[in-house]
């Protein structure tokens, strides 16, 4: 089963590696990972995706109590969550289709970031369905590049991490 | 203003601080200023090993002997990776030892310097932690970090880097009485509901089992286990890393379990109905296969410090995260006041059973033979030693037979590299227990295989005048890897032969030391006599056993733990 995983850690040099360490040695699935620091600045907060049992769930997330650095861990997945992942996308656009991908842009409530004559560079955030539902709309051979940042992730309403 | 002192210093001092009586370890491009300190002082005595492994390996016996954190000093690139073997030993066995290394200067960290290696990278996932110390001004809180990390919640080796340009800047010298941190705070307490609900099961108990490991020996428990055992009348077992948790003469052990251990043991395991398992880990070699052992349906009381031990390799009923000592005194507290007491009839009728198991007398072996037995030699060294030795093994058959028959009634005694299986362990940690047992007898149980992987150590012994009695069961084989041959690959004996040995009794004279070797049966207790009697000197007793002998009783792997081979 897919997990969200949301942890606050020191942001030291070399934490990031820990939690990427631990991943690979212990042969644990990851999905996406997305890091960053928090507005106070000695934590990072690392949203992971993962996938697995239950049991490997729980050592997931037991292992990563353990790293000394890790201040906090919580499963999203255990509650209701808000996910979002940024995408960023460009597209050739020239002549009639121009028009079309401005359309499909505004549908998904994609943003048009960077125009030139021959393409559009479109930013969409949303689930990860989202996300490749749009890149379902868009004729595969007008796609000239794309990136995505994995998942960011938060509980909902009262549900808060925080030190 | 307070005087300022250099990195290395530093270094030195808390050292100082921490109570650091012994260091071992190996010089260095990148260590020079901290040898300088050294040099300077005599609180902190330096051993010098002749290859960083043994260094490791030393602080480690040091630290598994006496429950204070063992300390290391290597330098940068090979110094390290030298020492890996060694901290991974120590990590797989949960040892708090804190390794200092030398680093590149910062300014050359990253450029492929001379004798530069990503120490952090390589490290990280056989220590419990590690820091690179990029600020002097970090440097003595990350000291005492490093020895409150390795000696609390799971113990573990703790690495710190020191690059040689932060032990020769200066700075101000403040050593922190404490420190805390927000990201690392181990539990003590367990659960108080979960323990009563271990007490329902303990009391309602028809067929218990309790089972130990080395998180006994660790916590220094090993006084409240017996009183728990004793309390109760239950059977008990101690891992491989356990022994000595429990006395070993005692009419309730009923000996090691897993893959070498005893047919009762592992009998008693497979077949009880409420299991207590006390800081130990359900180890593979330990259960055998986790489906046949779930064959038998019983209830599991998991008493643990690390969570992520509780339910990796088998589900349990009643988890209780907490340090040993904290919950055994408060189960011990429980069970006095309860009014319920355990079925002593059902008591009764489990121990009939488990003593029909023991008749079986699993370990027997051929006392007659007119080869030397490896048992034999492990027997009379226990009756030499009247059991009081601190005993280091290598990895092996050897190392099966030590368990097995020497019978360890006190904790700390039975030096091992058990997670591991690290060959080359036992002469470098027997160092280490000398050191931090000047006045104990510290013998060496090893194989002529194993022995050659860590030799160079016995100029270290010498240098040291470190009185070790080396017990070399030399078969001419890496038994164990014969034993596996025999059984699982059709007697083809790949590589495991052991051709062109040295004349062990010529190498140990070379080294100052006193060498024999023991052909007969009839001459082992008397050479073994003779060698403690010689109190001041390394005596390196070569014992010429039976090739063929095997480790009984086995659990082949991927089978149950009541699939044994037996004698």
């Amino acid at each position: 089963m897919r997990h969200i995983i949301s942890l606050l850690m020191e942001n030291e040099a070399g934490a990031l590696s820990r939690v990427a360490g631990l991943f690979s040695s212990r042969g644990y699935n990851i999905e996406s990972l997305t890091v960053a620091a928090t507005e106070d600045a000695t934590l990072s907060r690392m949203t992971l995706v993962t996938a697995g049992s239950d049991d490997v769930v729980e050592q997931i997330t037991k292992q990563l109590n353990k790293l000394i650095e890790v201040v906090k861990v919580v499963d999203l997945s255990d509650g209701d969550h808000i996910e979002r992942e940024l995408m960023l996308i460009k597209v050739r656009a020239v002549s009639k289709d121009r028009e079309e991908i401005k359309r499909m842009a505004d549908i998904f409530r994609g943003r048009i970031i960077d125009v030139t004559d021959k393409s559009y560079t479109i930013e969409l955030t949303g689930t990860g369905s989202k996300l490749d539902a749009f890149l379902g709309a868009i004729e595969r051979s007008a796609i000239l590049e794309t990136v995505r940042t994995g998942a960011s992730g938060i509980g909902r309403g009262e549900r808060i991490l925080k030190v | 203003m307070s005087t300022e002192l250099s990195g290395a210093e530093i270094t030195v001092r808390c050292l100082q601080k921490e109570g650091v009586d012994y260091l071992f370890g190996y010089p260095g491009g990148a260590v020079l200023y901290i040898y300088d300190e050294l040099f300077k002082q005599d609180k902190v005595k330096h051993v010098l090993v002749r290859h960083e492994q043994a260094a490791v390996h030393a602080a480690d016996g040091y630290a598994r002997s006496s429950n204070k954190v063992g300390v290391a000093l290597v330098t940068s690139g090979p110094g390290v990776t030298n020492a890996v073997t060694g901290i991974a030993t120590a990590y797989m066995d949960s040892i708090p030892l804190v390794i200092i290394s030398g680093q590149v200067p910062t300014h050359a960290i990253g450029l492929d310097a001379f004798q530069e290696v990503d120490t952090v990278g390589i490290t990280r996932p056989c220590v419990k932690h590690n820091f690179l110390v990029k600020d002097i001004a970090e440097l003595a809180t990350t000291i005492k970090k490093a020895f409150y990390i390795a000696s609390t919640g799971r113990p573990g080796p703790v690495l710190v880097d020191i690059p040689k340009d932060v032990s020769q800047q200066k700075t101000a010298f403040v050593y922190p009485e404490s420190v805390s941190m927000r990201s690392y705070n181990p539990v003590t307490k367990g659960h108080s509901g979960q323990i009563k609900k271990a007490v329902q099961l303990i009391l309602g108990a028809k067929r218990p089992m309790i089972y130990t490991g080395g998180g006994i020996i660790l916590s220094d428990a090993a006084s409240r286990l017996t009183d728990l055992v004793r309390m109760l009348g239950f059977p008990c077992t101690n891992t491989l890393m356990g022994l000595g948790g429990y006395p070993a003469t005692d009419k309730q052990f009923v000996g090691m379990l897993g893959m070498h251990g005893t047919y009762e043991a592992n009998m008693a395991m497979q077949h009880c109905d409420v299991l207590v398992a006390i800081g130990a880990r359900f180890d593979d070699r330990v259960i055998g296969n986790p489906k046949h052992f779930f064959n038998q349906d019983r209830k599991i009381v998991h008493i643990d410090i690390d969570p992520s031990s509780i339910s990796k390799r088998v589900k349990v009923d009643v988890p209780i995260v907490g340090s040993v000592p904290d919950v055994l005194d408060e189960l011990i507290k429980l069970l006095k006041v309860s009014r319920e007491k355990p079925d002593q009839t059902a008591i009764d009728a489990w121990w009939t059973q488990i003593d029909l198991w023991r008749a079986r007398d699993c370990l027997k072996y051929d006392r007659a033979s007119p080869i030397i037995k490896p048992q034999m030699v492990i027997e009379s060294l226990y009756e030499a030693t009247r059991g009081n030795a601190f005993i280091t093994s290598d990895v092996g058959q050897h190392q099966m037979w030590a368990a097995q028959f020497y019978k360890f009634d006190m904790p700390r005694r039975w030096i091992n590299s058990g997670g591991l299986g690290t060959m080359g362990f036992g002469l470098p940690a027997a160092m280490g227990v000398q050191f931090a047992n000047p006045k104990g007898a510290v013998a060496c149980v090893t194989g002529e295989a194993s022995i050659q992987m860590c030799i160079q150590e016995l100029s270290t012994c010498k240098q040291y005048n470190l009185p070790l009695k080396i017990v070399n069961l030399n078969n001419r084989y890496m038994g164990m890897v014969r034993q596996w041959q025999e059984y699982f690959h059709g007697n083809r004996y790949a590589e495991s032969y052991m051709d062109a040995l040295p004349d062990f009794v010529k190498l140990a004279e070379s080294y100052g030391h006193v060498g024999m070797k023991i052909e007969q049966p009839g001459d082992v207790e008397g050479a073994l006599k003779e060698a403690f009697k010689l109190k001041d000197r390394l005596v390196f007793m070569d014992f010429i056993t039976d090739q063929t002998e095997n480790v009984f009783p086995m659990v082949p792997g991927g089978k149950g733990l009541s699939e044994m081979i037996l004698v």
